[in-house]
């Protein structure tokens, strides 16, 4: 079970993080989560909103690169004993996480894991008995 | 039967005849020249009348005529003829001192449409065609020049002249064009248009010939306006001080661009020598007028970079071929001894799906070294994926090295923060305190 993420190429100077969020803020865009990651020269910002097509359409009418990519959305305890036991299956099963973010509300921990493989996401969830949301309920958090 | 050529006897000319020709007209060029001020004073000085040429080798032997020479010699000092028989002028832009002019007689309009014609006969124009002309009128000589070359031809010429993209392409819907002239990124923005309009041009128009000149453009581009239009696309070589459009063409073997020898001698040189190129060398494209009486130009440097293409064409023209314009020698640089052009650059660029078409090249002094920067925009694919980008920009430093010899800094950047695909964008800065 995947929700979709939307990726942003960000040339590494001052205010275009803001340009990209102001086009999204234009189009009444929610963000859910969002992360940056960069190197000396770009960064890549990667975005779980509200309506992820409609972001991809007004950031491409702005001609701004971006692409949208399948993520697994998982919730647990946000403590970090049980943070490391969810990474600790993938570990186990010799699944790699390409990257991870996260945000909690209270007790509760929401975790965006982007691997290379959702279907063998989906099995050691099983497996194991982890709580993968759906997309619809990580919007109504 | 349809014929192959417009006129048959001058463009399959035997060789040794075409060359005949040439001397007999360059003879002539030079007595015209005689008479203008300009030319009585450099070539008079060095004691040349028209029987000092007695082979075509001889022209090596004549200065060469430089855009400073027209600017300076503004507007009427290269006219070589009585003011009663100049009929029309066309002019550059003049965005830096004078702008050069051009005169014209009657005689050198004739002529100049007839080369036109013949170029666009060449692509398979036809008097039935309905050929739209995108060039700016008025002292732009992309606009007459092409209008009344078509005309002879006797196709139906729109004379829509540049922008109103929208009123363009009805015009292109009601009118039923079939041809269209444009520089090629003026056809992007049409077809981008279209796009948007929700009109195809392959089903929703009579579109079967494009014509793409006046700016500088790779293969790689070409091939992209002709999948976007599902048409072919003939590049066109021509510049005011050689009347316009019209100068050197191509065929339908789309290798290279006929020049045409019975109206033009052309030279190679090395911009720096300013020594002869043999054939298939790139260097600077030098030309002698051979049939305009108004304002002759002998020898005049015209640095835009070409080559000759050796060998013969299989259309059967007997005039020879350039290859696409690859730059001004203006716009040449060096770095550590190597000459670099802004197209072959562009041409490694155009070759990567990911990254769009607005590239700048910085060159700077940094730590008491030459450094070549490349800024490149993404395109609209984009990866999600750190490994692959730097992998991406490892393959483009590579290529560009391969191919200019310098390792390039090479940065992705985002859209629309790089000058535009439009007219005659700067490609290159060049910071360095000594070039």
């Amino acid at each position: 079970m995947t929700i979709k993420q939307l990726s942003v190429f960000l040339e590494n100077k001052s205010g275009r993080l803001n340009e990209v969020l102001g086009i999204l803020g234009q189009a009444d865009i929610r963000i859910i989560a969002a992360t940056v990651a960069d190197t000396s020269e770009y960064g890549i910002l990667r975005l779980i909103t509200s309506d992820t097509a409609k972001a991809y359409e007004v950031l491409k009418a702005n001609r701004v690169s971006a692409q949208q990519s399948d993520v697994v959305a998982l919730t647990c305890n946000s403590t970090a004993a049980e943070f490391a036991e969810q990474m600790d299956y993938f570990t186990r099963e010799g699944l790699s996480v390409e990257y991870m973010y996260c945000f909690s509300t209270g007790e509760k921990a929401f975790l965006i894991l982007r691997t290379s493989d959702n279907a063998m996401v989906d099995a050691i969830a099983r497996k194991y008995g982890l709580d993968i949301i759906t997309e619809k309920e990580l919007l109504s958090v | 039967m349809d014929n192959l050529y417009f006129q048959p006897e001058i463009e399959t000319m035997e060789r040794s005849s075409l060359e005949t020709l040439q001397l007999k007209r360059l003879k002539e060029s030079i007595g015209t020249a005689l008479r203008s001020p300009f030319y009585s004073t450099r070539l008079g000085k060095l004691g040349i009348t028209p029987d000092s040429i007695r082979t075509l080798g001889d022209l090596r032997r004549l200065p060469f005529t430089t855009k400073e020479d027209l600017r300076s010699n503004y507007p009427f000092g290269l006219v070589a003829v009585p003011a009663d028989r100049v009929v029309r002028l066309h002019s550059s832009s003049g965005t830096t001192g004078n702008p050069t002019v051009i005169c014209h007689s009657q005689h050198d309009l004739e002529c100049w449409a007839g080369r036109v014609a013949r170029c666009l006969y060449m692509v398979g124009l036809r008097n039935t065609d309905v050929f739209q002309n995108t060039s700016g009128y008025g002292m732009f000589t992309g606009g007459l020049g092409f209008q009344y070359g078509a005309e002879l031809l006797g196709a139906l010429t729109v004379p829509a002249a540049a922008g109103n993209t929208v009123r363009q392409i009805k015009f292109i819907r009601d009118f039923g064009t079939t041809a269209i002239h444009a520089i090629p990124s003026y056809a992007f923005r049409l077809y981008e248009v279209m796009r948007e309009m929700g009109i195809s041009p392959r089903t929703d128009t009579r579109l079967t010939t494009l014509v793409i000149g006046a700016e500088p453009h790779t293969e790689a581009q070409r091939r992209k306006i002709e999948e976007a239009f599902g048409v072919k696309a003939y590049n066109s070589f021509g510049m005011s001080e050689m009347s316009g459009p019209g100068v050197a063409f191509e065929c339908p073997c789309q290798n290279g661009l006929h020049l045409w020898e019975d109206c033009y001698i052309m030279e190679i040189i090395d911009p720096e020598t300013l020594e002869p190129l043999p054939d298939g060398e790139v260097g600077e494209l030098v030309l002698t007028t051979l049939d305009r009486e108004a304002m002759p130009l002998i020898r005049y440097r015209t640095r835009d970079l070409t080559r000759i293409i050796p060998g013969e064409c299989p259309c059967g023209r007997t005039h020879r071929r350039i290859d696409r314009i690859k730059g001004r020698s203006d716009d040449m640089f060096i770095v550590k001894g190597v000459n670099i052009f802004p197209m072959q650059i562009e041409k490694i660029l155009m070759q990567f799906r990911e990254l769009g078409t607005n590239y700048l090249i910085t060159v700077d002094t940094v730590n008491s070294n030459d450094e070549v920067m490349v800024e490149v925009e993404l395109g609209d694919l984009f990866t999600d994926d750190y490994s692959q980008l730097q992998r991406l920009t490892r393959d483009i430093t590579r290529q560009l090295k391969d191919e200019i010899l310098v390792t390039p800094k090479v940065r992705l950047v985002d859209r629309g923060t790089l000058p535009q695909e439009t007219g005659k964008a700067v490609r290159v800065k060049d910071l360095r305190k000594n070039k």
